[in-house]
């Protein structure tokens, strides 16, 4: 499996169809996907008769961690893939399988998270979008926020409330497979800080979805929304955001590094291939059918925190500016990381949440 | 066979346990050899553990052993139990016999060097080797005039003490001089296969990486029952979120170095695999620092204080992340090597490379 992703993301790089050092997981890239899919590389654990492949966790592991360390621009198909997917195939309706997962194996179709709103982004309970039961379906009001790719994907999964907030505040709650071409739907784009057009604002007004587009029961949201983040969270998309920054440093340094160099590179990979070990010994907790919630949020915080620290020790060690318009590709890697990295400790849940959730494992609260 | 390692480990666990209490760790800060503690663990077979059966030891594999030098550390075990876990492991690798009684290592470091002359006579000194005077064998790695290495067994009490010190856990580390040492045939054999370039160093350091996930366990399982104890403002102070993120990210620390101490027990000699050692010295020396100073941040003005074990296991993992390599001195290697392969190379050097690669 490793030698034949690797030899797709050879042929793609010969063939000069991204740039390694300004592409990462979130660089969305329909044709890219599309290739990949066709590789068989999406989708790969699912079973065949809705286009996966049966292969395993780790198989898929591998293949992610592989795109990662060649920068692949996975953005468009990787939340499908990654946890909406996989979400459908185990909660979802029969109908919404059947339509659904074959496609986003093929690379056509792709996902957008429904969770934050503007009143309520960590604490996700407090979320007010509505869905109201109607004949045969139900109908969603309310607002979505940084709903990365709303405005180019196929689906959002949304997090509804269907019964008015009471005293259990994550009971009531829905997730919903919402069609982004439905009629109800406004979508404004937010800038983020890189000048890049991902986030969106998205509005729902008396937007109808159909009965076999809930995942799970009416009710189950919350338990749905937790065990989708425990896939979103622990995979080496948390710790391999910026590794081609750590790449393109040791192509720049040379083989000659002076010791500071090559102490503080020593040290970056002695924490990356550790949380290389933790997150796959969390693949293989998700291959046995467990949901490591605690485990998840364990690494994500541990990873994240390591893709923050990369560049601002790697700007020490060379004294090279960061900038988009370098003709250095160095430089502009820099900068591209550099524009990037606030959002990886916030996006899939911050640090502050993950260490409360940490700390009801160690039983503190 | 996996009934057998939990039996051994709980063994020992309820063996530390039963012959380690304050008044035994204080002792030991003191200067005194703990004797009755010493002959329980010889006679339940500990320092042959990682001795195969057929050769008269107890044949565990990598992992239970490094799970028992683990419980050890959790204990604060003050003896070279684990250093004497090695010597034999690597003395038995080398054709010699089981070792009697306690077995220290040397040199611990790099720039010490022993050399071997006509195949007799040893020369040279070894600075901070652990309990050398207490331990009546030291296992050396000598080389001759042509760089050839040999582990020799040398009976102690024909070695002087230059200096005695103590690391900061009050643990003995004598400065020993070889020089002149006189053995015989018997006590010399040709080094065995897995000592690579960088000697008893991988070895020694897997240790430390082993001990210092025990000790950081017992930092967290102090803290962790001290913070749900500790009321202040009308509640425990565990309740506090500040308290909270702190105990957390110390959990995250200790999962990494057990990860990273994990992959060490994949090669079948523990420190075989000198790659991943120096990714696991470096790894859990990092987060042993953090561990002990977040852990003593939660026990406050208690845990600075002779009245409140947590030193006992704090002054260890400062001490062992200092020994064998502190994180730069392995990080250096990592750090030369990967940039040797270039940047194409970094990738496939952490993926593609066997568990038991060698040398670094």
């Amino acid at each position: 499996m490793r030698r034949k992703v690797r030899a797709f993301l050879q042929e793609e790089r010969d063939n000069g169809r991204y740039a390694a050092h300004r592409t990462s997981w979130s660089t969305f890239d329909p044709e890219f996907s599309k290739r990949a899919a066709k590789a068989g590389f999406i989708g790969m654990t699912w079973p065949k008769k809705y286009g996966g492949g049966e292969y395993s966790n780790l198989q898929r592991f591998v293949v992610t961690e592989e795109m990662l360390a060649a920068g692949a621009p996975g953005g468009a198909h990787w939340i499908a893939d990654r946890q909406s997917g996989p979400q459908i195939l185990k909660h979802g309706s029969e109908r919404a399988r059947e339509l659904i997962l074959p496609r986003i194996a093929a690379g056509e179709c792709y996902f957008g998270i429904g969770m934050s709103e503007p009143d309520s982004g960590s604490d996700l309970a407090a979320a007010r979008t509505r869905a109201d039961k109607v004949e045969g379906g139900w109908v969603i009001n309310g607002t979505k926020i940084w709903t990365s790719n709303a405005h180019r994907v196929h689906y959002l999964i949304v997090l509804a409330r269907t019964e008015p907030p009471g005293e259990n505040r994550h009971a009531g709650l829905s997730q919903f497979i919402v069609d982004t071409g439905s009629a109800g739907i406004e979508i404004r784009p937010i800038m983020n800080l890189s000048g890049g057009h991902e986030f969106n604002e998205v509005f729902f007004k008396d937007c109808f979805v159909p009965d076999d587009m809930i995942i799970g029961k009416p009710g189950e949201g919350w338990t749905r929304v937790t065990g989708e983040l425990a896939f979103e969270r622990a995979g080496p998309d948390r710790f391999m955001s910026d590794i081609r920054l750590l790449v393109e440093l040791v192509d720049k340094i040379g083989r000659e590094p002076n010791e500071r160099q090559a102490v503080e590179i020593g040290r970056l990979a002695a924490h990356f291939a550790t949380l290389r070990r933790m997150s796959s010994s969390i693949a293989g907790l998700l291959e046995r059918g467990e949901s490591p919630v605690t485990e998840a949020a364990l690494v994500k915080d541990v990873g994240t925190a390591f893709e923050r620290e990369v560049p601002e020790v790697v700007r020490k060690l060379l004294p090279i500016e960061a900038s988009l318009d370098d003709d250095d590709e160095y430089s502009q890697a820099m900068a591209h990381v550099l524009l990037h990295a606030p959002s990886f400790t916030i996006r899939g849940g911050t640090p502050e949440i993950l260490r409360g959730m940490i700390a009801r494992g160690l039983g503190l609260r | 066979m996996e009934d057998m390692s939990a039996i051994v480990l709980e063994q020992a666990d309820r063996l530390f346990a039963q012959h380690i209490d304050r008044k035994v760790l204080s002792a030991a800060d003191a200067g005194q050899w703990p004797d009755a503690l010493w002959s329980a663990v010889e006679d339940a077979g500990l320092p042959l553990a990682l001795v195969a059966e057929m050769k008269g030891g107890v044949g565990l594999a990598s992992d239970v052993a490094a799970n028992l030098i683990r419980r050890s550390a959790f204990h604060s075990v003050p003896l070279p139990l684990a250093e004497t876990m090695i010597a034999n492991a690597l003395w038995s690798d080398a054709g010699g016999e089981v070792i009697a009684g306690a077995v220290t290592l040397a040199p611990v470091n790099s720039q010490d060097r022993i050399t071997l002359a006509s195949g007799a006579t040893l020369q040279g000194t070894a600075r901070h080797v652990a309990w050398a005077k207490q331990a009546p064998t030291a296992l050396v790695l000598a080389q001759d005039s042509g760089g050839k290495g040999f582990l020799c067994r040398v009976p102690t009490d024909r070695t002087r003490s230059n200096k005695t010190r103590r690391n900061v856990a009050y643990e003995p580390r004598e400065d020993v001089d070889f020089n002149g040492v006189q053995l015989s045939a018997s006590d010399v054999l040709p080094a065995p296969s897995c000592l690579g370039a960088d000697g008893l160093m991988p070895f020694g350091a897997a240790i430390r990486v082993q001990q210092m996930i025990g000790g950081m366990e017992r930092c967290m399982e102090y803290a962790l029952s001290y913070a749900n104890e500790r009321v202040q403002f009308g509640r425990p102070i565990a309740k506090f979120q500040a308290i909270q993120h702190m105990l957390a990210i110390a959990a995250g620390h200790f999962a990494a170095a057990s990860a990273a101490g994990d992959a060490l027990t994949e090669s079948p000699r523990l420190g075989e695999e000198a790659f991943a050692v120096a990714i696991a010295k470096s790894r859990c020396g990092e987060a042993a620092g953090q561990v002990a100073a977040l852990c003593h941040q939660v026990h406050g003005a208690m845990g600075f204080t002779q009245e409140h074990p947590l030193h006992y296991a704090t002054r260890r993992l400062w001490s062992w992340r200092d020994e064998w390599g502190a994180e730069p001195w392995w990080q250096e290697k990592i750090g030369r090597m990967i940039c040797e392969q270039g940047g194409e190379g970094f990738w496939p050097l952490l993926v593609d490379r066997p568990a038991t690669a060698g040398a670094i």
